[in-house]
Parts: C-alpha cells; sequence; structure tokens
C-alpha cells in the first residue's frame, strides 16, 4: 500500500475503535502507525499467488459441540464486577429519552 | 531453606517429609515480600497458605502427586477465582476474576500453592515488561535493564529465585524472550496444546500457555500437569501422547536415536552472541547429533506478518472492554457512546491504542485483502517454510532473541524497534509449533538463549534434547551474584 502514509485518517480509526486521543497525543499515535503500517507493507512484497489463507496455525477447523446450555446461572457473581447495576441489570447512560 | 531449588527438588522433599508445603509457602512468601524487581501484581499471601495447609492434608490422606504442596505463580493474565486478574491493565486493576482458566484448574486440583501473580506488558502486548500499568519489572541481572516480555514478572520471579516456576503465555514469543533475558528455561507448547480457557485474550490464533523454570526437567514437569483436552476452549487439541504422561512419573526420556538439528541460516545473519549459539552447537555436535544448514526463506515477512495478524485479533478481543459489565468505568458518562470511548482511552495504555488502532487500519473496508488475507497467505508460505525443513530435520536451533537484555527506557520510544525483538520467535508463533528457550551464555555479564523449534506436538524432542544438553552444561544453574540452583533439597 504505498497510499498508506496519506490514507491514515486517525480521527476516522479512533472513531471505529471507540478511542479518544487529546489532539497532541493523536498526532502522535498517527505518526507511530505510519511507522508500523510501513513496516507491515514490507509483505506485499511476497508473492502469494495461488496460496490460500491460513487461519489456524495448524489448519485444522474449530470443533463445534452441541447447542446445549451448559453455563449455570451465576448473575451475582458475574455482575460484582460490574460497574453499575440494579435489580440484576446492568446500568448505562440513558440511551433513549 | 534460604537456596534456590528446582521444582524436583522441592517435590522430592515433600514426599520424603523433610518438609511440609506450609513450611515452604511461608518461606517463598516472605521472599516475595522482600522483592524489589516488581515481580509481582499480587500477591495472596492468606489463600496460598489455605492451599498449602490443603496440600499438606492431601500428603497426609496418600493422595499426593509430583506437584502437590509446591508453590508457584501465575502470569496476571490467568483467571483466578476470587483473586483479582488484572492483566497489567488499569482496565482490569479491579477486576476479580469469577472463575480459574482451565490451567489453574489443573493446578490447583495436582495441589500447587498459587503465591501470587506477576507483572506482565499490559494484556501481554510488549517485549519488555514496560508495558504494564503497574511499572516495570527489573531483570535480576541488572536491574536498570528489563526482564523481557511479555511474561517478565515471570521470567524475573525465577531468574530472582522468588519461584521455582511461573507460569507464562506466549503469542510471539512472551515465554522465550524474556526467559532468554533473564537466564531461565521456557517452554511454549503446540498451539492448542493446553488450553485457553480462562487466558486473558489477546491474539486467539497464536496465544498459548507455557511454563517458565530453571530447567527441562521441571518444564516437562509442569507441561504435563497444564496440558489436555478441554471441551471449554473450541481450539483444544485431543491427543493422546504416550510420552506426556510417561514424562510425570519417569521424568524426560533419553532420546533414543542421535537427532538431524537444522540451523536456518537467516536466523544467523548479524548475532551479538553468536559465539554462545556456535558453543551450543559444538556440545550438541559431540553429542552425536547432525547439524545441518536449513532454509526458511519467509523468515523476512515473518514480523510485519504477525503484527497485522496479531493487531487484527488483538483489535477483535479488545472491543468487549467497554465499560459495562467489567472492567474500568469513566467518571459520570452523559451518553453511552462516551462512556464507551472515555472507559477504552482511560483504562488502555499507549501500546495496546496502538495495536488497536493497527489491527482497526487492516481490518478497514478496502485494506482487509491487502493486509489481513495477504497475512493469512504469508502465514501458509511461512508455515510450509517449516513443513519443509522438518521434512529433512528433527528440530531446528536458532538464538532466541537478537540481543541480550536492553536498558530500560532504550526502545520504548520507538515501537516498531521493539518490535524486531520477536523476530526469531514470531515464526514458530505463526506456524503454531512448539518452541523451548534454553539459556546458554553470557555476553557481558547478561544471560542469552538458545531456541529449539520442533514439529507439532512433538515437545518431546525439545524436552530430550534440552535435558541432554543440560546434563552436559550448567547455565540454567547460574544465578545472579554468583547464586545457584540446585536439584537436591538443601535444608
Amino acid at each position: 500500500m504505498s497510499d498508506a502514509k496519506t490514507s491514515i485518517n486517525i480521527d476516522h480509526l479512533a472513531n471505529l475503535a471507540r478511542l479518544n486521543f487529546e489532539p497532541e497525543a493523536a498526532e502522535h499515535a498517527r505518526q507511530d502507525l505510519e511507522k508500523i503500517i510501513a513496516m507491515i507493507d514490507a509483505m506485499q512484497a511476497v508473492d502469494t499467488d495461488g496460496i490460500a489463507p491460513l487461519s489456524h496455525p495448524l489448519d485444522s477447523s474449530q470443533r463445534l459441540r452441541k447447542d446445549v446450555a451448559t453455563e449455570v446461572e451465576q448473575r451475582d457473581k458475574f455482575q460484582a464486577n460490574a460497574p453499575s447495576t440494579a435489580e440484576g441489570y446492568y446500568l448505562v447512560p440513558r440511551v433513549v429519552d | 531453606m534460604t537456596t534456590t531449588m528446582t521444582l524436583r527438588a522441592m517435590s522430592d522433599a515433600l514426599a520424603a517429609n523433610k518438609v511440609s508445603s506450609q513450611e515452604l509457602t511461608q518461606e517463598h512468601l516472605q521472599r516475595l515480600h522482600a522483592d524489589n524487581l516488581n515481580c509481582f501484581i499480587t500477591v495472596a499471601d492468606e489463600r496460598a497458605m489455605e492451599q498449602a495447609r490443603a496440600a499438606d492434608e492431601m500428603r497426609q490422606q496418600g493422595n499426593a502427586q509430583a506437584l502437590t504442596g509446591i508453590p508457584i505463580a501465575h502470569k496476571d493474565i490467568f483467571c483466578t477465582d476470587g483473586l483479582t486478574t488484572t492483566c497489567g491493565s488499569r482496565m482490569l486493576a479491579n477486576f476479580t476474576a469469577p472463575y480459574n482458566a482451565h490451567v489453574v484448574d489443573l493446578l490447583d486440583h495436582a495441589g500447587v500453592v498459587t503465591l501470587g501473580k506477576t507483572n506482565m506488558d499490559e494484556f501481554a502486548m510488549g517485549s519488555s515488561n514496560e508495558n504494564s500499568h503497574f511499572g516495570a519489572v527489573g531483570n535480576p541481572w541488572d536491574a536498570q535493564r528489563v526482564p523481557g516480555g511479555s511474561s517478565g514478572g515471570s521470567a524475573a520471579a525465577v531468574a530472582a529465585g522468588l519461584v521455582a516456576c511461573a507460569t507464562g503465555t506466549d503469542t510471539g514469543g512472551s515465554i522465550r524472550q524474556p526467559a532468554a533475558l533473564c537466564g531461565i528455561t521456557g517452554l511454549k507448547p503446540t498451539y492448542g496444546r493446553i488450553s485457553r480457557y480462562g487466558m486473558i485474550a489477546f491474539a486467539s490464533s497464536l496465544d498459548q500457555a507455557g511454563p517458565m523454570t530453571a530447567d527441562a526437567e521441571d518444564a516437562a514437569l509442569m507441561l504435563s500437569a497444564m496440558a489436555g483436552f478441554d471441551s471449554k476452549d473450541s481450539t483444544s487439541a485431543q491427543r493422546d501422547d504416550n510420552w506426556l504422561r510417561q514424562i510425570a512419573e519417569h521424568g524426560i526420556a533419553d532420546l533414543d536415536r542421535p537427532l538431524t538439528i537444522g540451523l536456518p541460516k537467516e536466523y544467523y545473519q548479524d548475532l551479538a552472541h553468536g559465539e554462545a549459539i556456535e558453543a551450543v552447537q559444538r556440545t550438541l555436535a559431540e553429542q552425536g547429533h547432525k547439524l545441518v544448514e536449513v532454509s526458511l526463506p519467509h523468515t523476512h515477512a515473518a514480523i510485519p506478518t504477525y503484527y497485522v495478524i496479531a493487531g487484527a485479533e488483538a483489535s477483535t478481543n479488545l472491543s468487549r472492554y467497554d465499560g459495562v459489565r467489567f472492567g474500568h468505568r469513566c467518571e459520570e458518562p452523559d451518553s453511552l457512546d462516551d462512556l464507551y470511548r472515555r472507559s477504552r482511552s482511560e483504562g488502555f495504555g499507549a501500546e495496546v491504542k496502538r495495536r488497536i488502532l493497527t489491527g482497526t487500519y487492516t481490518l478497514s473496508v478496502g485494506y482487509f485483502d491487502a493486509y489481513y488475507i495477504k497475512a493469512q497467505r504469508i502465514r501458509r508460505l511461512i508455515s510450509n517454510d517449516f513443513n519443509s525443513a522438518f521434512a529433512d530435520v528433527d528440530v531446528l536451533l536458532t538464538p532466541t532473541s537478537p540481543t541480550p537484555a536492553f536498558k530500560k527506557g532504550q526502545l520504548s520510544e520507538d515501537p516498531v524497534a521493539m518490535y524486531q525483538q520477536d523476530l526469531y520467535t514470531v515464526p514458530t508463533s505463526l506456524a503454531g509449533l512448539p518452541a523451548l528457550s534454553m539459556p546458554c551464555g553470557f555476553v557481558d555479564g547478561l544471560p542469552v538463549g538458545a531456541q529449539l523449534i520442533a514439529p507439532a506436538f512433538r515437545e518431546d524432542l525439545l524436552l530430550g534434547v534440552a535435558a541432554q544438553y543440560q546434563q552436559h552444561t550448567d547455565w540454567h544453574l547460574q544465578r545472579p551474584r554468583g547464586q545457584r540452583v540446585s536439584t537436591e533439597w538443601l535444608a
């Protein structure tokens, strides 16, 4: 990707990743990402014609299991880690007025 | 007990009633509290003493196994029920795991005592342990230098004699590189050998747990306890390896024949510690093994490929941290979107954000094929390289890392320079192969490591070669300030 350097829109990426950056930090992040993408672009020189992608390192497929519930109910235990709950629900700021 | 000992020395002493688990645990806890290298994020005094009492009871009832009553530490990436599990991040600083990782369950059932949780690079992203929210870790050989990463706290704790064994995880070298930089033995098993359940996810197609110990015998003992099929991990391998069962009882078997050991020429360029690795070659040749040069032609593409795949998987895995169900939440969010953004921005450190952005970029519309799919194609080429090499050789021998331990701050401002630390470890990770790093000498007083790589599920070859090498050398027994690890109980 020879156009990588000009195409990095840090605001767009930060938005997709749900991250905020102060202006100075955004510029720093953009410069770092430029370097990383430039390093990654070395891949483009490798001839991969006719080579199938490999997603599992040992080329095996994922095992499937029967569609039955195996988890036991532990709501209170799990919600003990939640920042805000009420009556068994997770609380977030109002979404619909 | 003031000397550092191997797991087996402690195991034998416990079996012979020379010491109790409670005595061992008490002594270890005292050492942990005196640690000035910042190896630990959490020390679990009460829980450890409780486990030690239970282990002593197990033994009295005649139910003890080899590891019953032995105190170890877990990398703080493994969920431990009722105990803080931070993954080195502010995001999880107050997270109490509601369940045990499968590895923790297995070791708990074997009667192992958990002393605490070791420091690490945040979400296992780093090669120096400088990315921890809980501060950097010092290398026991020189506290101004890094212990490597991301399992830096585990490696430093073993090298400093705080524990005989700590668990680690390896995504691109996070067991092997810190093991090399701290002068200990580190084993990354085959992908799927050990369950990933309850091991906080970084890059799911690469992550693998393993032991960090003084020597290969201890690594084998730990592997036999940590490995095994787990239905809760969809990539857990269903294996029935006889040698794995034998190891727990009888230790590592002698190699039944001389091996052919490949030296991949791409790994031997511009080495800072060429002499140390050449000495390993001489020792192995003297032991009757045949050494031949081989080529892994796509090695140069491994770092870019790894950083695309690991970044993509990390950005996906870390999308779960939203400030809603667990983890850090910002103060007074004014909308759901504000809650997501500020919780994540406050909770994650700089390197984690870099990896998320890298993954977000390479997975973006228009770039997916050029980066992610391209990387997966190269991943197959790298895997094919290893398959071709293993048609002619049994194992491969390489350096573990390009340099010995570097100074804190030396590389932390340049992420791409830091990524080069993973040069010799990521190809194996991409191919899912087992690899072991063993101490093989010193450069300017700093330990360096040699890496052995085997075909999938042939950890027995790695352990066999390493055990034989360690019978004829003592690098693995050397510790800072002239201390030595004892393989026998010294009361």
